[in-house]
């Protein structure tokens, strides 16, 4: 399979990473090779080592606690596994080049970015000074930054996510490169900036015929890119091929589980709630105003995150709140769970007042009223068993449950959420990602809610484990009747899960309907957009010409 | 910057006012300076001539309010115990104080960034715990020890260097060493620390695929990002310098302020009291606005959430 003049070629690859637990075998026995010009996908989940044989390209294992058991990386010939410490220098950025997931925190806060692209030029002594200069605003062009020559001595932190992403894609092209990795490049964006970010990728190995290899454990986004695709799961290929058989005919299981936990567009959720039933939380013009505090030489600036939002909610119904980075959508979540107060606006939950409650009925409410956050590793006190973290609030709230039954109960919990009872007497660290949320969820149901506030309960999680939280979320609101407000970046994930949807865009309802309605008939240019976002199979795009 | 230094500077005057009111009643509960300043065997009236000549004998309130009085019109008053006025004396000691404090600590400061980067850029070598034992031994020797001892080797036994006073170049080598030990052995510590973490920082994996040489990564990229908590550090060591290098000052006989300060409570000269804790205490605040402005220079996020 591996041919003699390939662009860059693994042989036999096989990394361990050495601690004191012991070694931990992250990439075994894996073989590929790229050709110039063309896009390779490594499609895999977290942990799947679909990282590590890119480090091994660029030499960015740390040896230790890394280790290169066995296996050769040969660039065009060369094996690059065996450089000397001169010649890394010279062939990193040079001839191959690397962007990263988080472009914040893969720039140098304290540097301008017009220092941080002149170097690349002089490191490498192709340009020094006012030439560096001129060649670092022209590639800021190239990528699509606005007005690059002013910019060119602004910091990191002034861009957006986006533009930041552009900017490392400039650092990586700057040299001309043959090669380029790109590790999870868009999972920090907005879908919207997301496709920008692909097409541009796709413009410039159009233009230059670099070859791509693409790290993801997006199907959407591999999809949309690829024209081989490398399936990884426990540091070994399980599958590989052209990007089309791969996607229409998986071979392995693995696979086919991976691209059966895609949203599907014909199943639709229809679980009958009563249309008639009363709801149980009225929201009617509710606002947020942020005032940010004044600097040394700019007034108080107010930012209205949330503005004038209404709408119903009924016992046992979803409501999926769909936004963008800065739609306000979290601001909403954290008003009716009064963690933050209204600027002005009312949010009845039973007809009461949820901003009016005193302390003895906001203590009621709350118990009626659950969330679940985003990220199960940081929402957990890691000092915690599960047992405690899901019986605290029988202790706030005493009338729940008695302490004799504290334990019988966590069990049956555990179990309704997928886990085991013995899970009890574990700490959050010996879970994973996936079940550490069922953890969260288990932990809501403790006070038997009515209703649970999802704030991206699934974007930190794999694919494949978002679907199965998103089926177990389903399940307990037929068994329980709950209601959700399921908040989300991610618009195709709660088709088969929200009964309506609302669309936000900077802190304004943009669009509200029933899910379906919102998926086959769009009324606002932006729901489209967002909808149209999500990456197209490169097989199905229009082709281009090159030019 | 403008309004941030005014408005930092007013919030120090506040504090200074509130210091000057504690000092000049703590100095009178010191004892009677009549007693200090005759003879042994004056008599009462003596005594009763010498308070009523410099105001001790009006009730405390009043000497306090002419005391303001004073200030407002910047009479600092007299330092008796040298019959010259007490900011004159105190303006001429402060300047040596200063200056081995900034020699001290800019020796130290240097020393520290450049061994703990070396130390944190190969955590476990044998370069790292050798700097990291001298460290700590530098941060945990008494200076008065390491003073004295000092004094036994290069000036007693081996008359390399002048035991004490001020002079020649020669004079500051050992007061400054002496100084440097504790700020040294601390930053060091502190640096290696911040170095490491810096140094796990995606932004460093990014300089080593761009192809930055490995002591460039250390020492342009990861030093500034590293050198943030230090500056905090430092700003405190360099303010227990200028106000407290009281025992290498007393042992190495330097004219500085903290000798001039033990002398003057031992005296029992409020006014020189009063103008050594002034001046001291204005400098510690200059300094701590000057942190923070080094501190938005190194690290534009600070600029930009000011400006």
């Amino acid at each position: 399979m591996t041919e003699k003049n390939s662009l860059l070629t693994v042989e036999n690859l096989t990394v361990d990473f050495h601690s004191a637990a012991g070694a931990f075998r992250a990439v075994n026995d894996v073989s590929f090779h790229v050709e110039q010009g063309e896009t390779l996908v490594i499609l895999g989940e977290s942990g799947s080592g679909k990282s590590v044989s890119a480090s091994a390209v660029m030499g960015l294992i740390d040896t230790p606690p890394g280790e290169i058991v066995s296996g050769r990386v040969t660039y065009r010939g060369t094996d690059v596994t065996r450089m000397s410490e001169e010649r890394r220098m010279a062939f990193n950025g040079s001839k191959v080049a690397v962007i990263f997931q988080d472009p914040l925190s893969h720039l140098n806060p304290v540097y301008t970015i017009g220092w941080q692209l002149d170097e690349v030029y002089e490191v490498h002594g192709k340009a020094k000074g006012a030439e560096a200069r001129r060649r670092s605003i022209e590639v800021l062009r190239r990528v699509g930054i606005p007005d690059p020559e002013t910019r060119v001595d602004w910091y990191p932190h002034q861009f957006s996510g986006g533009q930041r992403q552009r900017i490392m894609i400039g650092m990586a092209i700057a040299l001309g490169p043959e090669l380029l990795i790109a590790d999870e490049p868009t999972t920090a964006l907005d879908v919207s900036v997301q496709a920008q970010i692909l097409d541009l990728l796709k413009e410039l190995q159009r233009e230059e015929g670099l070859a791509i290899v693409m790290i993801t454990h997006d199907l959407e986004v591999a999809a949309n890119m690829a024209d081989r695709v490398i399936v990884m799961n426990a540091g070994e290929i399980v599958e590989q091929g052209r990007a089309r058989d791969v996607f229409a005919a998986p071979q392995h299981d693995y696979t086919r589980r991976l691209m059966s936990a895609l949203p599907d567009e014909s199943s639709y959720a229809d679980h009958g709630i009563a249309k008639t039933a009363e709801p149980i939380l009225q929201v009617r013009d509710l606002s947020k105003t942020f005032t940010l505090s004044p600097g040394l030489l700019r007034a108080p600036k107010s930012l209205r995150a949330v503005d004038s939002v209404s709408f119903d909610l009924r016992a046992g119904e979803t409501l999926g709140i769909v936004g963008e980075s800065g739609s306000g959508k979290s601001t909403i979540a954290k008003m009716l769970l009064r963690l933050t107060n209204a600027t002005s606006g009312e949010a009845l939950f039973h007809g009461n007042d949820i901003f009016e409650m005193d302390r003895a009925a906001l203590l009621k409410f709350r118990r009626r009223v659950q969330m679940v956050f985003q990220d199960p590793f940081s929402s957990m006190n890691p000092r915690m068993s599960v047992f405690s973290i899901i019986s605290e609030p029988w202790q706030i709230h005493p009338d729940i449950l008695e302490k004799s039954r504290w334990r019988a109960r966590v069990g049956e919990l555990l179990e309704m959420v997928g886990l085991k009872p013995e899970h009890a007497d574990r700490f959050p660290h010996q879970f994973s990602g996936g079940q550490r949320q069922r953890i969260a969820i288990a932990r809501a149901l403790a006070c038997d809610p009515e209703l649970i506030v999802c704030d991206e309960a699934v974007s930190a999680l794999d694919v494949s484990i978002q679907m199965q939280i998103i089926e177990l979320l389903a399940e307990l609101r037929d068994r329980l009747g709950l209601a959700y407000i399921f908040i989300t970046h991610d618009l195709p994930i709660v088709r088969n899960f929200a009964d309506r949807i609302l669309v936000m865009q900077a802190g304004q309802v943009v669009e509200m309907q029933q899910t379906e309605a919102i998926f086959r008939r769009p009324e606002q240019p932006y729901t489209r957009m967002l909808i149209e976002a999500s990456p197209k199979p490169k097989w199905e795009q229009p082709k281009r010409i090159p030019a | 910057m403008f309004t941030y230094v005014f408005r930092r500077s007013t919030q120090s005057m506040a504090a200074v006012v509130a210091l000057l009111v504690l000092v000049f009643f703590l100095a009178r509960l010191t004892g009677d300076p009549a007693y200090l300043y005759l003879p042994l065997d004056s008599t009462e009236a003596q005594r009763q001539a010498f308070n009523e000549l410099n105001g001790f004998d009006d009730p405390i309130y009043i000497q306090f309010f002419r005391y303001l009085g004073d200030l407002a019109q910047l009479d600092f008053g007299t330092a008796l115990s040298r019959n010259r006025p007490a900011m004159e004396v105190t303006l001429e000691a402060f300047p040596e104080t200063l200056k081995l404090a900034t020699i001290a600590m800019a020796l130290a400061l240097f020393a520290a960034a450049v061994v703990g980067s070396l130390a944190a850029a190969r955590p476990g070598g044998v370069f790292d715990r050798l700097a990291t034992t001298i460290s700590l031994a530098g941060a945990s020797a008494p200076d008065f020890w390491v003073a004295i001892v000092a004094i036994l080797v290069f000036a007693v036994s081996l008359g390399l260097l002048p035991t004490s006073g001020t002079g020649s170049a020669l004079h500051w080598i050992m007061p400054i060493g002496v100084l440097m030990l504790r700020p040294f052995g601390l930053l060091t510590q502190v640096v290696r620390g911040s170095m490491m973490g810096v140094l796990s920082q995606p932004y460093i994996k990014t300089a080593r695929a761009k192809g930055v040489a490995r002591r460039r990564i250390i020492f342009v990229h990861a030093l500034r990002n590293a050198l943030l908590p230090v500056i905090t550090v430092a700003g405190d060591l360099m303010a227990s310098l200028v106000n407290g290098a009281v025992v290498v000052e007393t042992i190495f006989g330097w004219p500085g302020i903290g000798k001039l300060m033990i002398d003057a409570i031992v005296r029992r000269d409020f006014a020189l009291i009063q103008s050594t804790v002034l001046v001291t205490a204005v400098a510690i605040f200059v300094m701590n606005i000057v942190i923070d402005l080094i501190y938005a220079a190194v690290d534009p996020r600070i600029r930009h959430q000011q400006t």
